[in-house]
């Protein structure tokens, strides 16, 4: 096994140490920062990804490996930064007004970084505005809104309406996820795209992206 | 009122309540407002809602204590007020059902980690939980119901917690499943089997599911349960996934609905009856008028 597959495999078992020291010795083997990104840390966090997806495994794997995901990347940061690795894109997280849950805003997060998007969460409780605000600020082009109650679901359709009277639609896109959600909400609001879970999540913004 | 389990034990089938938030909602609680708040700040409203699931044939009434735990209401930034505000959840639906009803203390998630996973230290959450269950108990809670579950471990750890500081009532604990290829298990992970395994092993009396996605599936979550247990078994169903219709929260399974599949809850073996998001006073009036028919049948 190479030392980008054992990184890749630490990362699917959520060992943050080992992912840490087969971080650092992949670049002591001199291999690109971006290879070691893509082809270890991103390619276990996408498997672990895909299995969440098929129901294989569940969220504390998926929280166990994102600790890994973090160890390697800490190490690997520097070497980004000097190569100038660009992230995949920008994208504005947080769960709505009135809704306190962040569990699954956390895990998309999660994913996202897995998938090497650059994050700005946030957090929960977020007024409609902030949400438009940070994406104009950050120059993003996507903005994921989350929802756990029921009854938060409306303040989702608030954003997608003010981004329109704010005349940013064009530029700005909106994806929405959360228990309460279905491709049919997610229509009948407004929104650009709907993800039934994280892992599709990343999915459906590679395609946004494009 | 005789002792709940014994009637359980007996064969009877008891109908619960339904859904909380949705009719705070109705009466005035805001989004991104503690729903715990309302116990102390406007009683009335939930002796007006304890009186509407009692009046519509509820036997086990739940205290508006859900999120009562310290480290929830610490989300609110009021968790200094655990004590008074699960005493006066309490009080509020022993006025109105007091020995004519149980009353369930509610004891649902903390929304924390707990670690390796998360943040959150076991030995802070039971304490927590004991705080809240503690405080339930003496106030006349008649039974404890640690709900919506879906760690394992903070399930036990409420167990526990019940355990230590009301060792006399009894305890129901649901988890909520969602079906996947290999069967039902909660999103952390959690198996049916595992459920049962463990949290008759920290002394739950009585099993169960609630929450989840419609009454279909709680059929055949019911009928795993049974598969591997003779516990007392509770279900309470949303009445189906929500969608949202021209700007309304909609639930597609209707009393009717409810009507038509509570039998084969009660064939399955189900022994509590009631609702969860989604579900009023209408759809536990039907609960237990089809429970009624089909007893006397």
């Amino acid at each position: 096994m190479n030392i980008l597959q054992k990184l890749s495999e630490a990362i699917q078992q959520g060992d943050d140490r080992l992912a840490a020291s087969a971080t650092q010795k992949a670049i002591e083997q001199q291999l690109q920062a971006a290879e070691i990104l893509n082809n270890g840390l991103i390619a276990g966090m996408d498997i672990i990804g895909q299995r969440f997806r098929d129901m294989e495994i569940f969220l504390p794997d998926v929280l166990m490996a994102a600790r890994a995901m973090h160890a390697g990347m800490d190490v690997l940061k520097p070497l980004l930064l000097q190569a100038g690795v660009e992230s995949r894109g920008k994208i504005i997280l947080g769960t709505v007004k009135g809704d306190l849950h962040d569990i699954g805003k956390n895990l998309v997060a999660i994913m996202l970084k897995g998938a090497g998007f650059e994050i700005f969460d946030l957090g929960v409780d977020v007024e409609a505005g902030r949400f438009i605000d940070a994406a104009v600020k950050e120059k993003a082009s996507i903005i994921g809104l989350s929802a756990l109650l029921t009854t938060t679901m409306p303040a989702m359709k608030e954003i997608i309406d003010l981004l329109k009277e704010r005349g940013l639609s064009d530029q700005i896109k909106i994806i929405v996820g959360g228990a309460p959600l279905s491709q049919e909400s997610a229509n009948t609001m407004g929104a650009n795209s709907y993800a039934k879970d994280a892992a599709s999540a990343v999915e459906t913004i590679k395609a946004m992206m494009v | 009122m005789s002792e709940i389990l014994d009637r359980l034990t007996a064969g009877e089938i008891l109908v619960g309540d339904g859904a909380m938030g949705s009719l705070l909602i109705q009466r005035g609680l805001k989004q991104g407002q503690c729903p715990e708040l309302l116990n102390q700040s406007n009683p009335k409203i939930l002796e007006d809602i304890a009186r509407l699931y009692f009046e519509a044939g509820a036997q086990i009434v739940e205290t508006n204590t859900f999120g009562g735990s310290p480290a929830k209401l610490h989300a609110y930034g009021v968790d200094e007020q655990c004590e008074i505000l699960n005493r006066s959840a309490v009080e509020c639906v022993r006025n109105v059902v007091g020995g004519r009803a149980y009353i369930a203390g509610s004891c649902g998630p903390t929304g924390q980690m707990l670690k390796p996973y998360g943040t959150a230290e076991p030995q802070d959450i039971r304490t927590g939980f004991k705080r809240q269950i503690g405080t339930m108990a003496e106030g006349g809670a008649d039974l404890i119901c640690i709900e919506t579950m879906t760690d394992i471990n903070e399930a036990t750890l409420a167990i526990e917690a019940a355990k230590a500081v009301a060792p006399d009532l009894p305890i129901i604990a649901t988890m909520t499943f969602d079906k996947t290829p290999r069967g039902y298990f909660t999103i952390m992970g959690v198996s049916i089997k595992e459920a049962v395994e463990k949290l008759v092993e920290a002394g739950a009396d009585i099993l169960g599911s609630n929450c989840g996605n419609g009454l279909e599936n709680m059929i055949e979550i019911a009928r795993d349960f049974k598969k591997l247990t003779d516990m007392p078994l509770l279900i309470q169903a949303n009445a189906g996934k929500p969608e949202l219709r021209d700007g309304i929260v909609f639930y597609p399974e209707s009393p009717a609905f409810f009507a038509e599949k509570v039998p084969e809850l009660i064939d399955t073996g189900v022994s509590i009856i009631g609702g969860c998001c989604g579900t009023d006073p209408e759809y536990i009036k039907t609960i237990k008028s089809t429970v009624n028919r089909y007893l006397h049948k």
